[in-house]
């Protein structure tokens, strides 16, 4: 074993970066979190000759040492690091064919702290039809550096690019700006103070704690050299990009020569339709048509066969292991039912992920993000925002699962927390049934209450998630100034096996990360209903009297399930909460539904249907049953249980109620903190809570 | 009259003439906002905001108000 090398990748977003790491590492990578950031680790390792390990770091994308976000950050503290375990031996800049001159600013940034670079060209099959020529001999010189040719699309030039790495001891480490000559004195006596450290480290760490705060991994103390305002050294920063720039054009003039009228053909024309000011929005509607029906429609097959066989998998562990007594029962309907309730999930986050890498890959999420800036904005929203709310239909793991394109971190976060508001599809069965129990049937022109309720349901759900935006944008308060660049890319075909790799990637993640949360309280839950005190309980047969002699085994079963739950902890829980929901028109029964609901809503139709003793009910043909016994539930005194008022009340608490755990989880996830999660529990519970006490107290 | 990126109408160009505005992002000069330029204006969104601009062949869209921070002298033709 030979000692393992480390390369870092850095490179412009939309470069092909995450390609070449992908054709470095092939399924060799995992991703894994920078301490106390939400910022995605993603190492690989790339097998070389002679038994060779490289240890690869995708870095987050930036366009230059001048981080201006969070991402961009982690790739400057590692480079300023030389301790650190990731530092690099050599650094690879990735740029395409036909940005060069921009990638090359932050390739002259990275060899000037006298890292050993290797300037990767992505793209390289394309040069002649975009009309590129370049000299490559002539610009290796100039630049100090080795330059590899690659195609990750023709998978082209990756051994070359491998051998290159095998041998950066031989790549030359001369800088490329001389950095004095931004400003002389100030950059002499800098020197002088400090002459053991490079300038330009120097210079990036004074200009890191102006636009940071503090970088936290201080070994030079600053401090003294604080002799310029913010404003002089962002004026200074600006001097280095020029500076910069003279170098490289000088460089380009006679290393690179471009054939203009080859270039920009199908950019244009697509543009011309896709953001034409009708049509552009046209075909965006029909796109987010195509990713709702995929992720309402086709991944019910696989989702109902997944439950099937979960259900049946639990089925067969309880038939066939009778002597295990609780231990089977745990395992059968806490462990597997609670697995199953997380593969459930895999094809709606498959599916949404398949689209949205499509659309990412493709060049066409930049232009979505174009046409709808102006109308997010004004809700503290950003363009990208609208694929996670549109998702947030489906389901809001995937859709808070795809804020991740959202740069802007106060954008993003206000994305992830008002998504769970859209209306899931778990929230539609609890809608079917109370619609159907409290809403009058009839018309108005052709379309039936009911109808319309269900689409007002929607439209309360996607109204309120604007709403909070509006409302957190303002109440929100962000370290770093907020501003918008989109960078246009090419339109390109999505590369098969970037799109694979993603899908995997992000479903794996939420198997993981959300899953070992969600299993942990479906085993809870399942304690909470299986246990109860006292003798009520565990004698419930002695209690629970046949109704008559004509009284079904079946029907007397279900009696005793119901009295049974009536006497667990949870049903302790739901009638300990009675106080509390009694106001909003609920009873203990509904309570119990409720506590349930926070594992899943989808659950409250078959708790319902476990207390209403339909026991073995659940499915399409005992809906009327359960709904049956819902409309003749009383109280004591003899009125109903469920009327117009409390119906509408439920309806809303169900609209606005945080009641997802598998939700909380993966925001959990996604922010990296209980603190915002659980906001989300407390703060949308509570709206949820007063709507629902309003609703049926004027009703009522 | 001084002109801005902001006043530029869909397909006309200028040359860069100041970018120094505070407000402008540190990366939008990396991306090659700076004195010198050309930009041109390839399309718009509706109310003209956000703005799709080519300069120093990179292809970037910005919003109308940091348009307006970087001063150009307009191209005829």
């Amino acid at each position: 074993m030979g000692k393992q090398l480390n390369v870092a990748l850095i490179g412009n977003p939309n470069t092909g970066k995450t390609s070449v790491f992908n054709a470095l590492t092939g399924l060799n990578q995992k991703v894994g979190n920078y301490p106390g950031v939400t910022v995605d680790k993603k190492q690989g390792v790339c097998k070389l000759s002679r038994g060779v390990k490289a240890n690869v770091l995708d870095l987050p994308g930036t366009y230059s040492l001048n981080a201006s976000s969070l991402d961009e950050n982690v790739v400057i503290e590692l480079l300023l690091n030389k301790n650190d375990k990731d530092y690099p031996d050599v650094a690879l800049i990735v740029s395409d064919v036909e940005t060069l001159k921009r990638n090359l600013l932050l390739f002259t940034q990275i060899k000037d702290l006298k890292i050993p670079t290797i300037l990767v060209i992505n793209m390289s099959d394309l040069m002649q039809r975009k009309g590129i020529e370049l000299d490559i001999k002539f610009l290796e010189t100039k630049l100090h550096t080795k330059i590899a040719l690659v195609s990750t699309r023709k998978n082209t030039g990756i051994e070359e690019l491998k051998q290159l790495i095998e041998g950066f001891k031989t790549i030359s480490i001369e800088t490329c700006l001389d950095t004095t000559l931004i400003d002389k004195d100030y950059f002499q006596s800098l020197q002088k103070a400090f002459p053991n450290q490079d300038i330009y480290k120097l210079w990036l760490v004074i200009t890191q704690d102006a636009n940071f705060g503090k970088i936290t991994r201080q070994e030079l103390d600053i401090s003294r050299f604080k002799t310029k305002s913010n404003q002089e050294l962002k004026r200074l920063q600006q001097k280095e990009a020029i500076k910069r720039y003279q170098f490289i054009n000088n460089i380009l003039k006679d290393g690179q020569t471009i054939d203009r009228s080859k270039a920009t053909g199908l950019r244009s024309k697509l543009d011309r339709i896709l953001i034409h000011k009708v049509w552009g929005y046209v075909i965006f509607f029909l796109v987010l048509l195509t990713i709702f029906q995929a992720i309402y429609d086709w991944a019910t097959l696989p989702m109902d066969l997944i439950d099937t066989n979960f259900a049946s998998l639990a089925e067969w562990v309880k038939n066939s292991f009778p002597g295990g007594g609780k231990v089977t029962d745990l395992v059968a309907e806490g462990v597997i039912s609670g697995i199953g309730g997380i593969v459930i999930f895999i094809p709606q986050i498959a599916f949404l992920f398949l689209f949205i890498s499509i659309l990412e890959e493709s060049g066409y999420m930049s232009r979505v993000v174009f046409l709808m800036d102006r109308v997010m904005r004004r809700y503290g929203l950003s363009g990208k925002s609208l694929v996670p709310l549109i998702s947030g239909t489906a389901c809001a793991i995937p859709a808070v699962m795809a804020t991740r394109n959202i740069e802007n971190w106060k954008e993003r976060l206000i994305t992830i927390l008002v998504v769970p508001f859209t209306t899931c599809s778990a929230r539609l069965p609890v809608y079917l049934i109370i619609i159907a129990l409290v809403i009058p049937e009839g018309s108005i022109i052709g379309l039936s209450y009911q109808a319309l309720t269900l689409m007002a349901l929607y439209l309360l759900g996607f109204g309120m998630a604007i709403f909070s935006a509006y409302v957190l944008d303002r109440v929100l308060k962000t370290k770093h100034k907020t501003f918008f660049v989109v960078e246009m890319p090419n339109y390109k075909l999505p590369l098969l096996k970037n799109v694979i790799i993603t899908v995997i990637e992000k479903t794996k993640t939420f198997v993981i990360e959300a899953g070992k949360i969600i299993l942990a309280i479906s085993v809870i839950l399942w304690v909470m209903a299986s246990y109860g005190p006292g003798d009520k309980f565990y004698n419930a047969e002695s209690y629970v009297k046949h109704a008559s002699v004509n009284q079904s085994t079946n029907e007397y079963n279900d009696q005793i399930a119901a009295f049974k739950l009536e006497h667990s902890y949870i049903g302790i829980v739901g009638k300990t909460i009675e106080p509390l929901i009694k106001p909003l028109g609920y009873d203990w029964k509904v309570g119990i539904g409720l506590v349930a609901s926070f594992a899943a809503r989808e659950v409250f139709v078959g708790t319902l249907a476990t207390i209403y003793s339909v026991g073995s009910a659940g499915e399409g043909e005992n809906i009327e049953t359960i709904k049956t016994k819902m409309a003749n539930e009383t109280y004591a005194d003899g009125t109903k249980v469920f009327t117009l008022a409390s119906g509408i009340s439920l309806l809303l608490f169900y609209a606005f109620a945080m009641q997802c755990m598998s939700t909380l989880a993966i925001v959990r996830r996604e922010t990296k903190t209980w603190k915002w999660p659980i906001l989300q529990l407390l703060g949308m519970t509570a709206i949820a809570y007063v709507c629902a006490l309003i609703a049926f107290q004027i009703l009522k | 009259m001084r002109f801005t990126i902001a006043d530029l109408k869909k397909g006309e160009k200028g040359i860069i003439t100041d970018s120094s505005s505070e407000d402008i992002p540190l990366k939008l000069l990396e991306m090659g906002c700076l004195p010198g330029n050309e930009v041109h204006l390839l399309q718009l969104a509706p109310f003209s905001d956000p703005m799709y601009l080519n300069v120093n062949d990179s292809f970037l869209a910005i919003r109308k108000e940091t348009a307006g921070l970087i001063i150009i002298e307009k191209v005829n033709g």
